[in-house]
C-alpha cells in the first residue's frame, strides 16, 4: 500500500491558479497563493511545531508554537496565519525562536498532568525539560472526567483550550456542539449549554476526538487497549457513501477505526457508526459455526463446513429433480462485497441453471436504475461527491442525509454554509431543512405519495416561463422525445395552481422553488428513498432527469441527478448482475452476444429468460412452485414489506439457506445457516452511491473459517458446477473481463489509485468522476412522459392518516449490526411521531402505547408528538424487528420494478395497553425458532 | 416559569439585525432580569445558530446573567486603578454591610453584590455602582449612606 502517509500540513489546501514562491529554511518552495507559511513549509519537508493547527479546519492562531522569523518583518508572526508572499524568505529555527517555543510550552506543561501525554511529545520536541513554575498554582487539574458518551471520554484537566475540537465539530462536521464556555482563566470546553456530551446536541462523528491534539478527547477503547501495531485501509459497510476507514490493529484486533484522510468519499471525516459502532462484528452474537436442521421447530445441529454444504446441494438438486430447474433461487446482497455477490448471481445462473436472483436493491433502489438508464443511459447517479462544492442550488427530494449519509450530509452543509440555496421536497421537516447555519429557502412540505405531481409541476413553471436551456436541449437530446414530453408537460393539470390540490404544497412556493432551480446557477437534485419507494418510483426518477435536462444541469461539475445510495454495496450488487433480467453491467440477459460472452466464459449454457424478482419469489413460493432459496446476508423477514405474506412465504419453503452474520429474523425459517464474516475479515471491494470502487481489506482472518466467496463456491462444486478461485482479486479479474464498464478494474489499480469510479476501461482508464460529458451515455438524452398517477393507498375514512417510514443517525437499517452496538443509548427503541392536532383528536398524549392500523396489519409503538410532522402524516422508523413496521406495509408496488410502496401506507393510529397479536406471537416464535443444540 | 412567548417575541426584533445576538441577550435580560435558561432553544432556532453558541455568548460577557439577580445590583471595580485606591478593603467592608459575599446574591433575594473591571473613571477610585448609577471615591462610611440613601 502506498496510502501510509498521513501528514497533517496545518492549515487547509487554497484552491488558485496562481503560484507564488518562498523560501523556507534555505529550500526554496512554490505553492498556490494564499497559503499559509506553516503549510507550504510543511509540503516542502520542513516541519514547524504547533498544536492548535490541523489541515481539516482553518488557521486560529492561538496555540503561538508555530512562530517564524520572516526576513524584513519585526516580530515573530505564527506561521499557521501568515500567507505566503512573493520572495518571502521564512526561518522556522533561531535561538529566539527555540526560546519563545520552550516558554509557550513550559506554561502549557505547568497546568498539564504529568502522565505522558501528546502534549509532552510536543515539549521534548522543542526542547523543553522541566517546567520552572511548578504546579502549586491556580491551575486546573482537578477537573472533574466527562465519560457519558459511549465511545470516548473528555478530561478537562489535559485541555489547552486550542478549540480544535469546537472548531471541528463546526466546520468538519457542522453540528456546532461545542464551545468554550467563560473566559480568561475560567473558560472551558463545554458540549451544548454546558451539558455532558451525551445530553448535548453532539452526534458523536468523532472529529472532535480525532482533532485534539492532547488526547484530552479520548476514545475509551483506544485507551484501553493501548498502541496499535499496524494499520489496514478499508471501507466502511455501512451507508452508500463507502467512507475509507484507517483500521488501527494491534493482536488481530481492532483498536480503533480512523477516518482515512486520503478515502475520496469522506476526506479524513466519519459518522459515529463508521467511527465507532463496527464492534458488533466482535460480538457474542456472531454465528461461528455452520448448522442444519430438517425441520424449523427443530434446535440448529452444529456440524462441520463440508457437511452443511453436502446438505444443502444435495437438497437443491433433489427439489430441482422434484419440481424443476426453476424451482430455486437467490438473493445476493447489498452488504457483502462486489466479489461475493458475483459469484453468489454465477452459482444461481451458472449452478442453478436459471435467473432466479434478486437483490435488496429491489426494494430500495431499482427505480433509480430504471429511471436513469431510460433517460441517461445509466443506471447511477451522475455526480461525485465533491462536485457538491460547486452546486449553487441542491434540491433534495425524499432524502434526509443527516440521519442516512451523515458524512456527505456534512459536506453539503458546508457548501450550504457557503452560500449555496437549498430546497427542500419532503413531507417532513428533515434535519436539513433547518439546523445551525443552515436553512432551506424553500422547503415543500407534500403529502407522502405525490412526488410526481410535484416534479411535473416544477417542470410546468420552467417550461411555460421560459426558464429551459433550449441549447443544451437541442444539443444534447431527443428532439421527438422532448417535443412530446413539452406537449405534455405545459398541460394545465401539472401546472403548480391544480398540482397544489394534491400535494398540499402552495402553488406560489413551487413556482419559486422552480424558478430558483432553473435559474440559480448550478442546480444539483439529490434524492434517496423517499424517491424510490412508492408506487411511482421510477416515474419520479424519470421525472427529475427530464427537469435536469430541460435546464441542462447534468454533464458538468456542480450539477447532475444524484442518488443517495442506502447500503454499502447497493450499487455495486446491481452493477453485479444481481437483477433477474441483467448480467453483471447491465447486459439483458436475453442479449445472444452478452450471454455468448458469459456461456464462453462460465463453460455452461445459460437461461436467456429473466427469472423471479423478489416479490415473485414470495409469491411463488405460497403457490407451491418456489421450493428453495439462498439468502446471501439479507433479513426480507424484516426488510420487506407486508410481514405476513414474506413469512408465509417462508413457511412454505422446503429449503432455506440463510448466509449471515447473526440468526436473523429470516434464518427463523431456515433450514442451513452459513456463518458469514463481517467487513473486517473480508478482502474485495464494495461500489458507493457515486460508482466508486473502493478496497476493503482484511483486517483479521475469518472468524468462522472461510471466506463468504468461497462457501458460495464450495456449495457450487458440491452441486457439481466448477467454480473455483485462490483469491478475491481473482473474482475482480473475473467481473472486469466479462463488463465493459469495469475493464481496466483490479486490485492492483485500486492499491495504487485508492479507488475509482466506474466506468472505468480503455475510454476512462482511471475511472470517470462526472458522467455524460459530452453527451449522454444512451446517446441523445430521453424525456419520457410523466402522468401522475396518485396511489390507491390512499387515506380513508377508517384509515384517515398516511404513515411513511424512515432513518435515524445511530440506527441502521434492521439494526442487526446497530442494534448490537452502544449505539442503542441513542436510539433503544422505534417511536412513532405524531403531529399535536392529530394527537389531540385521538386523545394521545407523548409516551403513550398507540396501535397502529393499515389493512394489512396491527403494530403497537410509543407516541412522540412532534411539529416536524404535518398533520395528516405519522412517521416511524423501522429499526427494531420487535416493532413490526412492516407488518403494516402494504404489497403496492413501483409499476416498473416492483419496489415496494414503504412510504405510503394509510393507518388509523390509538391509544392502546397490550402489544399487537403478531407481537405476541414474534416474541414466542422467536425464541422457539432460535435454539440451538449444544 | 418563564414565559417563552415573550421571549420569542423579543427574539423576534433582531435575529434580522447583523451581530444582532448581543443585542438580543440585552433584550432578554432587561425583560427577565437574566436570561433565562429556557429561551436559550427560543434564541438558538431564532438566529438559526446552535445552543451551544449562544451558551457561549452568554458565558462569555459577565454581564449576561444566568440567574436572578438581587433586588438592588451592587457593583465593585476590582481593577488595578481602583485596587491602589483601597476597592479590596471596600470590598470586604460592603461585604460585612450587605451580608452577601461578592459575586453572590443574598439568600432573601434583596441584594447582589457584583465584580466589575473597570468603569472608565479611575481618575476618582474607587468606583461603585449602585443600581446602574455610578459613585465615585467611595469609601466604607459614605458606602452606608449611599446604600440607604438609594433605598429611600
Amino acid at each position: 500500500m502506498t496510502y501510509e502517509h498521513d501528514i497533517d500540513y496545518g492549515t487547509p489546501a487554497k484552491k488558485t491558479d496562481k503560484a507564488v514562491t518562498v523560501e523556507i529554511d534555505g529550500r526554496t518552495i512554490t505553492v498556490p497563493e494564499g497559503t499559509s507559511v506553516m503549510r507550504a513549509a510543511r509540503e516542502g519537508g520542513v516541519d514547524i511545531p504547533s498544536l492548535c493547527a490541523t489541515d481539516s479546519i482553518k488557521e486560529y492562531g492561538s496555540c503561538r508554537l508555530c512562530l517564524i522569523e520572516v526576513d524584513g518583518v519585526r516580530g515573530t508572526p505564527a506561521s499557521c496565519t501568515t500567507p505566503v508572499s512573493e520572495g518571502m524568505s521564512v526561518k522556522t529555527t533561531s535561538d529566539r525562536l527555540t526560546q519563545l517555543r520552550r516558554g509557550i510550552m513550559e506554561l502549557y506543561i505547568s497546568d498539564h498532568p504529568d502522565d505522558d501525554s501528546p502534549l509532552h511529545d510536543m515539549a521534548r520536541l522543542v526542547g523543553l525539560e522541566g517546567n520552572r513554575y511548578g504546579k502549586d498554582g491556580h491551575n486546573h487539574l482537578k477537573t472533574i472526567i466527562d465519560d457519558s458518551n459511549p465511545y470516548f471520554s473528555f478530561d478537562p484537566a489535559k485541555c489547552i483550550l486550542c478549540a480544535r475540537c469546537v472548531r471541528a465539530c463546526e466546520e468538519v462536521q457542522g453540528t456546532f456542539a461545542l464551545t468554550i464556555d467563560g473566559r480568561g482563566f475560567d473558560s472551558k470546553i463545554a458540549a451544548g449549554t454546558d451539558q455532558d456530551f451525551l445530553s448535548s446536541d453532539c452526534v458523536s462523528c468523532g472529529a472532535c476526538v480525532q482533532a485534539c491534539p492532547t488526547d484530552s478527547l479520548f476514545e475509551k477503547r483506544a485507551m484501553e487497549m493501548g498502541k496499535p501495531e499496524k494499520t489496514v485501509i478499508t471501507t466502511c459497510a455501512y451507508c452508500g457513501v463507502g467512507c475509507g476507514f484507517k483500521a488501527e490493529v494491534k493482536n488481530d484486533e481492532v483498536v480503533s477505526m480512523m477516518p482515512w484522510k486520503e478515502g475520496q468519499a469522506n476526506q479524513g471525516h466519519s459518522c459515529v457508526k463508521g467511527r465507532f459502532a463496527w464492534d458488533y462484528a466482535i460480538h457474542e452474537d456472531r454465528i461461528l459455526n455452520p448448522m442444519i436442521r430438517e425441520n424449523i421447530t427443530d434446535p440448529w445441529q452444529k456440524v462441520g463446513w463440508d457437511e452443511a454444504i453436502d446438505f444443502a446441494a444435495k437438497r437443491l438438486m433433489d427439489i430441482q429433480k422434484e419440481h424443476g430447474r426453476k424451482s430455486i433461487g437467490g438473493i445476493t446482497s447489498s452488504r457483502c462485497t462486489n466479489e461475493e455477490v458475483f459469484v453468489v448471481q454465477k452459482l444461481i445462473r451458472a449452478g442453478f441453471k436459471n435467473n432466479n436472483v434478486d437483490t435488496c436493491a429491489r426494494v430500495c433502489h431499482s427505480p433509480t436504475g430504471y429511471g436513469l438508464r431510460e433517460t441517461l443511459g445509466t443506471s447511477a447517479g451522475t455526480q461525485t461527491f465533491d462536485s457538491v462544492m460547486d452546486t449553487d442550488v441542491m434540491m433534495v427530494i425524499g432524502a434526509n442525509p443527516p440521519d442516512a449519509h451523515p458524512v456527505f450530509a456534512s459536506q453539503m452543509k458546508r457548501r450550504l454554509r457557503e452560500g449555496a440555496k437549498l430546497i427542500v421536497i419532503d413531507p417532513r421537516k428533515t434535519g436539513l431543512v433547518k439546523s445551525p447555519h443552515v436553512k432551506a429557502d424553500f422547503h415543500l412540505p407534500l403529502q407522502p405519495g405525490t412526488n410526481v405531481a410535484m416534479i411535473n409541476a416544477i417542470a410546468h413553471t420552467v417550461m411555460t416561463e421560459g426558464l429551459m436551456n433550449q441549447d443544451y436541449i437541442n444539443e444534447r437530446c431527443d428532439t421527438d422525445a422532448f417535443n412530446d414530453w413539452l406537449d405534455f408537460i405545459i398541460q394545465p393539470q401539472n401546472s403548480p395552481e391544480v398540482v397544489s390540490e394534491y400535494t398540499g404544497v402552495n402553488a406560489e412556493d413551487i413556482r419559486e422553488a422552480a424558478r430558483l432551480y432553473a435559474t440559480g446557477g448550478n442546480a444539483a437534485i439529490y434524492y434517496g428513498l423517499g424517491v424510490t419507494e412508492h408506487s411511482q418510483g421510477s416515474t419520479m426518477v424519470i421525472g427529475m432527469a427530464n427537469l435536469a435536462m430541460a435546464t441542462g444541469n447534468i454533464g458538468r461539475l456542480g450539477v447532475g441527478v444524484n442518488p443517495l445510495r442506502g447500503q454499502n454495496n447497493v450499487q455495486g450488487s446491481c452493477d453485479m448482475g444481481s437483477f433477474p433480467h441483467e448480467f453483471p453491467g447491465y447486459r439483458p440477459v436475453g442479449n445472444d452476444e452478452a450471454r455468448g460472452e458469459f456461456e464462453e466464459e462460465w463453460g455452461v449454457d445459460l437461461d436467456p429468460v429473466p427469472g423471479y424478482r423478489i416479490p415473485n419469489m414470495f409469491d411463488a413460493a405460497v403457490d407451491g412452485k418456489y421450493k428453495a432459496m439462498y439468502i446471501q446476508g439479507e433479513d426480507v423477514a424484516q426488510s420487506d414489506p407486508n410481514t405476513h405474506h414474506v413469512e408465509a412465504a417462508m413457511n412454505a419453503l422446503d429449503l432455506l439457506i440463510v448466509q449471515d452474520l447473526f440468526l436473523n429474523e429470516t434464518a427463523r425459517f431456515a433450514h442451513v445457516f452459513f456463518p458469514g464474516t463481517s467487513f473486517l475479515e473480508k478482502n474485495g471491494t464494495f461500489t458507493n452511491a457515486e460508482r466508486r470502487i473502493s478496497r476493503v481489506r482484511k483486517v483479521m482472518e475469518p472468524v468462522q473459517g472461510m471466506d463468504e466467496w468461497e462457501i458460495t463456491c464450495r456449495l457450487g462444486r458440491a452441486m457439481g458446477y466448477d467454480m473455483h478461485y485462490n483469491n478475491a482479486s481473482e473474482i475482480m479479474d473475473e467481473i472486469a473481463r466479462l463488463t465493459p464498464t469495469f475493464r481496466n478494474v483490479s486490485f492492483d489499480l485500486l492499491d495504487e489509485k485508492g479507488s475509482v469510479q466506474w466506468p472505468c476501461n480503455e475510454k476512462a482508464p482511471e475511472g470517470t468522476p462526472i458522467m455524460h460529458i459530452d453527451g449522454f451515455v444512451r446517446g441523445k438524452g430521453n424525456f419520457i412522459l410523466t402522468e401522475y398517477v396518485p396511489t390507491t393507498e390512499r387515506s380513508t375514512r377508517k384509515f384517515p392518516l398516511i404513515l411513511t417510514t424512515g432513518r435515524i443517525l445511530s440506527q441502521y437499517n434492521v439494526g442487526a449490526q446497530t442494534r448490537r452496538t452502544k449505539n442503542n443509548v441513542w436510539h433503544d427503541k422505534d417511536v412513532l411521531d405524531i403531529h399535536p392536532h392529530d394527537a389531540e383528536n385521538r386523545g394521545i398524549v407523548d409516551g403513550d402505547m398507540v396501535m397502529i392500523q393499515s389493512r394489512m396489519g396491527e403494530t403497537v409503538l410509543e407516541a412522540r408528538i412532534t411539529e416536524n410532522m404535518q398533520p395528516g402524516v405519522v412517521y416511524t422508523t423501522f429499526h427494531m424487528p420487535e416493532s413490526g413496521a412492516n407488518i403494516i406495509t402494504t404489497d403496492n408496488s413501483d409499476w416498473a420494478t416492483s419496489c415496494p410502496e414503504y412510504k405510503v401506507t394509510a393507518v388509523e393510529v390509538r391509544q392502546t395497553n397490550r402489544k399487537s397479536d403478531w407481537q405476541e406471537e414474534f416474541d414466542d416464535f422467536s425464541e422457539s425458532t432460535r435454539h440451538i443444540a449444544e | 416559569m418563564v414565559n417563552t412567548d415573550k421571549a420569542v417575541e423579543v427574539i423576534n426584533q433582531y435575529i434580522d439585525i447583523p451581530g444582532g445576538l448581543l443585542e438580543c441577550l440585552h433584550g432578554i435580560q432587561s425583560v427577565f432580569g437574566f436570561v433565562p435558561k429556557e429561551t436559550i432553544d427560543d434564541i438558538a432556532d431564532g438566529f438559526n445558530i446552535s445552543r451551544a453558541e449562544v451558551h457561549g455568548v452568554i458565558s462569555y460577557y459577565h454581564d449576561f446573567k444566568t440567574s436572578p439577580r438581587g433586588k438592588k445590583v451592587v457593583r465593585i471595580c476590582q481593577a488595578e486603578a481602583c485596587q491602589s485606591m483601597g476597592s479590596r478593603d471596600l470590598t470586604r467592608r460592603v461585604e460585612e454591610i450587605l451580608g452577601v459575599k461578592i459575586d453572590e446574591t443574598r439568600v432573601d433575594g434583596a441584594v447582589s453584590l457584583e465584580t466589575v473591571y473597570c468603569f472608565g473613571n479611575c481618575a476618582l477610585s474607587p468606583n461603585v455602582e449602585i443600581d446602574g448609577k455610578l459613585h465615585a471615591r467611595v469609601t466604607s462610611d459614605n458606602f452606608e449612606k449611599l446604600v440607604k440613601g438609594e433605598e429611600a
